[in-house]
């Protein structure tokens, strides 16, 4: 790796950063506009123009506000919870490739912070140990509600990354890798993998819902039985964190679901179009973002219209309809490869 | 260079974290150690270019089963765990195969061949296509018995859950 291509990787890395945590404030702003507008509200409209200035008040009000850790609690592990929960969200978003890559000179500088052959397994790694910042935080409180809240977190994190993975694995048999630039640029010349994988993308989505604990199943920190769930005894930026991951886990996702099964930042006829490499990419990373704004309007869209599910529903859906669903797509991907003659 | 580096601090963090897994007073204090130990072997794994070992190695123990682990422990609430009295024999018992096994392991590693390090020979084992082969073409029999070895034990552990038997027999 040349000079160059080191400091362009860093300073993508921190662009990556910055996106992902821009983001996810305005997607606070976002989601309660919009659940003004299915409410017949106005919504958040006096900080700035049309309220757009309300994340950075929320933040400051974050930062600012009296800090509380409880007396019985355990300072280390309080502390360490939201830390690593934070941690987690944010190290995702470097498998992600953003956008072909930038052509200057003879070096080509591509728009993913790094290419590992095992990205989808590196992605998985990172969302089944993104439990732990609940599950610390919620026993560390030492508070019953917040206990209940992370059992619950983490019984439901576990019995949805089974489906899952699953879900995946049909992918990659399909596609015949597991980095995530591959799956991407094999959608240039086809359609996108949602076509050849409907059932493989529903399956997805709603583990994706379970996993970042949005509506409808946000049972962790469900406030009519729990309190606040796992982030009952937080305060100040402890919480902030933990609320603010949720939503730099729903940007990611919204992410890994385009790029995984909507053709990440490719669009149709886009060689047609004429276009310079450079110009193509920065109008490709545009498209992309256009899709990840789609998955995030689909994920408030359903907060605000679902109801919560009772727990033992979610786990019925999880262990007894998801699983068999997504083994079921599996064996189906298989036989349809075998009688295609597409098998390796 | 930075490898050795990196390799020092692992093996550090791990045979750290693997003693304070032992000398914990609080159990979960000692599950929170022992999934730091599979974090810093992990790290290992990726030293030796067994990337995909390395991935499933947090999948499968620090992502699954340690969450599990905690699960229990922290439902059964086990604060503080009680020592039980033992008898001063048990304890002799103890440290008498405690120090047979540390005789096995070091002769084991005095007749071990030394392993020299060598970062120029990139040993391709751990990547996915080299061990999907390796799985799948040469070792298919090994493999999928231990699956139906898997699967019989998943099958026996439902079975011993249920709490009625005879009802779910008839």
């Amino acid at each position: 790796m040349t000079d160059s291509m080191l400091i362009y990787k860093i300073i993508l890395c921190v662009i990556v950063f910055a996106v992902s945590l821009g983001a996810a404030a305005y997607m606070t702003w976002g989601e309660r506009k919009l659940a003004a507008w299915l409410q017949d509200r106005v919504g958040p409209n006096r900080a700035g123009p049309l309220g757009l200035l309300q994340p950075i008040a929320d933040g400051i009000k974050m930062i600012f506000k009296e800090e509380m850790i409880p007396t019985h609690s355990n300072r280390w592990l309080f502390i360490l919870g939201p830390s690593f929960f934070m941690l987690c969200a944010c190290m995702t978003g470097v498998v992600i490739p953003w956008g072909a890559g930038w052509q200057s000179g003879e070096t080509l500088y591509p728009m993913q912070v790094t290419d590992i052959n095992i990205g989808l397994l590196y992605l998985l790694s990172v969302v089944s140990i993104g439990v732990y910042g609940v599950m610390i935080g919620g026993w560390a409180s030492n508070n019953k509600f917040a206990l209940l809240g992370a059992l619950r977190a983490s019984s439901q994190m576990i019995s949805y990354e089974v489906a899952m993975g699953m879900a995946l694995i049909a992918l990659v048999m399909m596609t015949g890798t597991l980095s995530l630039k591959e799956i991407v640029a094999q959608q240039d010349a086809g359609f996108a993998n949602v076509v050849y994988q409907p059932l493989g993308f529903i399956i997805f989505l709603i583990c994706a819902f379970a996993e970042t604990n949005r509506a409808p199943f946000d049972l962790p920190e469900c406030e009519s039985e729990l309190v606040g769930g796992y982030h009952t005894e937080y305060s100040s930026m402890k919480l902030g964190f933990y609320l603010f991951a949720e939503y730099i886990n729903m940007f990611i996702s919204s992410a890994i679901m385009a790029s995984l099964y909507f053709g990440g930042y490719n669009f149709p006829f886009q060689h047609e179009l004429g276009l310079d490499g450079n110009v193509l990419t920065a109008v490709q990373t545009a498209v992309f973002f256009g899709k990840i704004l789609m998955f995030i309007f689909l994920f408030m869209w359903i907060r605000w219209t679902l109801p919560r599910f009772r727990y033992d529903q979610l786990m019925n859906l999880g262990w007894k309809v998801l699983l068999p669903l997504a083994i079921a797509n599996i064996i189906i991907t298989g036989f349809v490869m075998l009688f295609t003659g597409k098998l390796g | 260079m930075l490898t050795e580096y990196a390799f020092w601090l692992l093996s550090f963090i791990a045979i750290f974290s693997g003693i304070a897994t032992i000398i914990s007073k609080n159990p979960v204090y000692s599950v929170l150690y022992l999934i730091l130990t599979f974090f810093s072997i992990a790290g290992h794994y990726f030293l030796m270019n067994a990337q995909f070992l390395a991935a499933v190695h947090i999948i499968v123990y620090a992502g699954a089963i340690m969450v599990l682990f905690l699960y229990v422990i922290m439902m059964l609430n086990l604060n503080q765990l009680e020592i039980e009295k033992r008898s001063n024999i048990l304890k002799m018992l103890a440290v008498a195969s405690a120090g047979l096994l540390l005789v096995i392991l070091s002769g084991a590693a005095h007749s071990a061949d030394a392993l020299t390090a060598n970062p120029n020979k990139v040993t391709p084992a751990g990547m996915v296509e080299d061990l999907g082969i390796a799985l799948y073409r040469h070792y298919l029999l090994p493999f999928e018995l231990a699956s139906i070895l898997f699967l019989a034990a998943m099958v026996g552990a439902v079975y011993l859950s249920k709490k009625n038997l005879n009802e779910t027999q008839a």
